[in-house]
């Protein structure tokens, strides 16, 4: 039994500390919608996402409603849609037009899965369908891209590589009236996992049901809160504090996943554990941070800090639920969180400490605003860093970086809403081309053969 | 089933006669109330069976809130799972 004190409590970790829910996903396997032609496709594509989903909007709300705690978004992650349109890669965006609509239809903000899996090298249809991203994020709301470009098992296809930052260029450029737009509902992946609640990068793997729901937990606000209470303790009992809050916040999310999965009809996937900030106040991973006593975000010492968040959120929510994945970290994207945007203003966090903090962290360069005339290759060469972490820490590691065309450093972008707004960065200006026009595969790491 | 109805606020005269009756009206049977009173600070948790309520729980849970604000108190109802969930190992 709970004491008086526990109800509380969890009243005012939602109330005052901004504790919620962060997504319910479901992800919907497409593989029973492939038929002879593409038109044939996107309308049973439409009908089964329509179908499968349709309840997910109001089991939402009434979940809410019932355990008093807010479900922000509402989600559905596909299977990836290159393996779908196979046999007609160009006709593609008929598949992402009926997943937008799809969307649309359900109510649900973002649905994941216009996605690619390359990690060991490029198949024809696979090239064809990743020249169809800029045009179908440009040509559609709500729908999200992926595309896994290396892992820890087949090391990193660098053509894939090269191709991702030119896509990442042109899709700025398609929506360069809405800030590029198109960029950041485009995540690069090393080592992507299947049942990742959270978007950009969600999409539904093969090796899964035909329907899971999959819920996002999140609660920064009250990771920050708990500590605190604690100001002058030692890191041993901050590592402790932070095990017992992320307990609390996946075991609501745990019960919000089983009962919304029983009533959706689905089975229950995963919880993910990752702290995902907002861009409201006091709901910032940054400032986790500083209240462990870093004065900025950025300054010496983050990386350690943001060490000890990471393993101590996964340690806690591991005992609290029965099946944990997706990425289960703490996010540090920098357009959404206000900690973040406070120090990227200020000059005090750089792109190379985030690219330190992403050793540490769950994914990676996240919701980052560099110059438009950053060369393609430039990105590309911030994709293969990336991956390379990934590849060798046998992590998740991805990028998601917005060139603002038109704008340098100094300017800001703003997309509203969930997605923030984020300070140009600085870019290092040196030549990374002859590396990244040089093709090939990065081998897969000696200590990945464990067979 | 059962909620844990909590109020909060600022106290007044007849809290409990007002959420009591609330609560009644709607089909939800108070098992058991305890309140504490902190110099003006008023707050109140009552568990309370559900099984009986008139429509959606959800839909109670908004009437509550509703309630709480005509009223100038807070007033939120749950269902008891998360508060197991979260404090129980």
């Amino acid at each position: 039994m709970f004491s008086k004190n526990d109800v509380l409590e969890t009243i005012a970790m939602v109330e005052k500390e901004h504790l919620d829910i962060r997504t319910i996903t479901m992800g919907i396997s497409l593989l029973p919608c492939i038929r002879d032609t593409a038109e044939e496709t996107a309308k049973r594509v439409y009908d089964l996402v329509c179908k499968k989903a349709e309840n997910i909007v109001k089991t939402a709300e009434n979940l809410s409603g019932e355990y008093g705690i807010p479900i922000v978004n509402k989600r559905v992650s596909v299977t990836p849609v290159s393996l779908i349109t196979a046999a007609f890669p160009e006709k593609s965006p008929l598949i992402g037009k009926a997943l937008d609509d799809a969307a649309k239809t359900l109510g649900i903000d973002f649905l994941g899965g216009y996605s690619a899996l390359v990690q060991k090298s490029t198949a024809d249809y696979e090239r064809k369908f990743i020249q169809t991203i800029p045009e179908v994020l440009a040509t559609t709301d709500r729908l999200c891209a992926s595309v896994n470009v290396g892992s820890s098992k087949t090391g990193i296809n660098m053509e894939a590589v090269k191709i991702m930052g030119e896509i990442f260029k042109e899709a700025a450029t398609l929506t360069k009236d809405k800030d590029g737009i198109g960029a950041a509902k485009l995540v690069v992946f090393c080592n992507a996992v299947e049942d990742n609640p959270f978007m950009a990068g969600a999409f539904h793997g093969v090796g899964e049901a035909d329907t899971v729901v999959n819920v996002g937990v999140s609660g920064p606000g009250v990771v920050k809160h708990a500590l605190e209470q604690i100001p002058r303790a030692d890191l041993t009992e901050v590592a402790e504090m932070i095990k017992r809050t992320a307990f609390k916040i996946t075991r609501a999310g745990q019960l919000v996943a089983k009962e919304a999965a029983k009533r959706l009809n689905a089975q229950f996937g995963i919880v993910d554990l990752s702290l995902a900030p907002t861009p409201a106040m006091g709901d910032s991973v940054a400032q986790i941070l500083e209240e462990m006593g870093i004065e900025t975000v950025g300054g010496h010492g983050t990386t350690a800090a943001l060490a000890l968040l990471n393993d101590a959120v996964k340690k806690g929510g591991v005992m609290a639920s029965s099946r944990v994945g997706g990425l289960s970290g703490a996010f540090i994207p920098v357009s959404e969180d206000i900690g973040m945007i406070k120090a990227a203003e200020k000059g005090a966090i750089t792109l190379d400490k985030l690219e330190a903090m992403t050793c540490v962290c769950s994914v990676g360069l996240d919701m980052i605003a560099i110059p438009g005339d950053t060369p393609a290759t430039t990105i590309s060469a911030m994709i293969a860093d990336e991956a390379a972490i990934g590849m060798i820490n046998n992590k998740t590691t991805a990028v998601r970086i917005i060139p603002a065309i038109g704008k340098t450093v100094g300017d800001q972008v703003s997309f509203g809403g969930l997605l923030g707004r984020a300070p140009i960065m600085p870019v290092h200006h040196c030549n990374s081309s002859r590396l990244i026009n040089r093709g090939g595969n990065i081998p897969a790491p000696i200590h990945s053969f464990k067979n | 089933m059962r909620a844990v109805v909590t109020v909060t606020g600022k106290d007044t005269k007849g809290i409990i006669a007002k959420i009591s009756t609330f609560l009644f009206e709607r089909g939800a049977n108070i098992e058991d109330i305890s309140q504490t009173v902190l110099g003006e600070y008023f707050a109140m948790i009552m568990i309370v069976d559900i099984s009986s309520i008139k429509g959606e729980l959800s839909a109670l849970a908004k009437e509550c809130k509703e309630y709480g604000k005509q009223i100038g108190l807070s007033v939120y109802l749950q269902h008891e799972d998360i508060f197991n969930a979260m404090h129980n190992v």
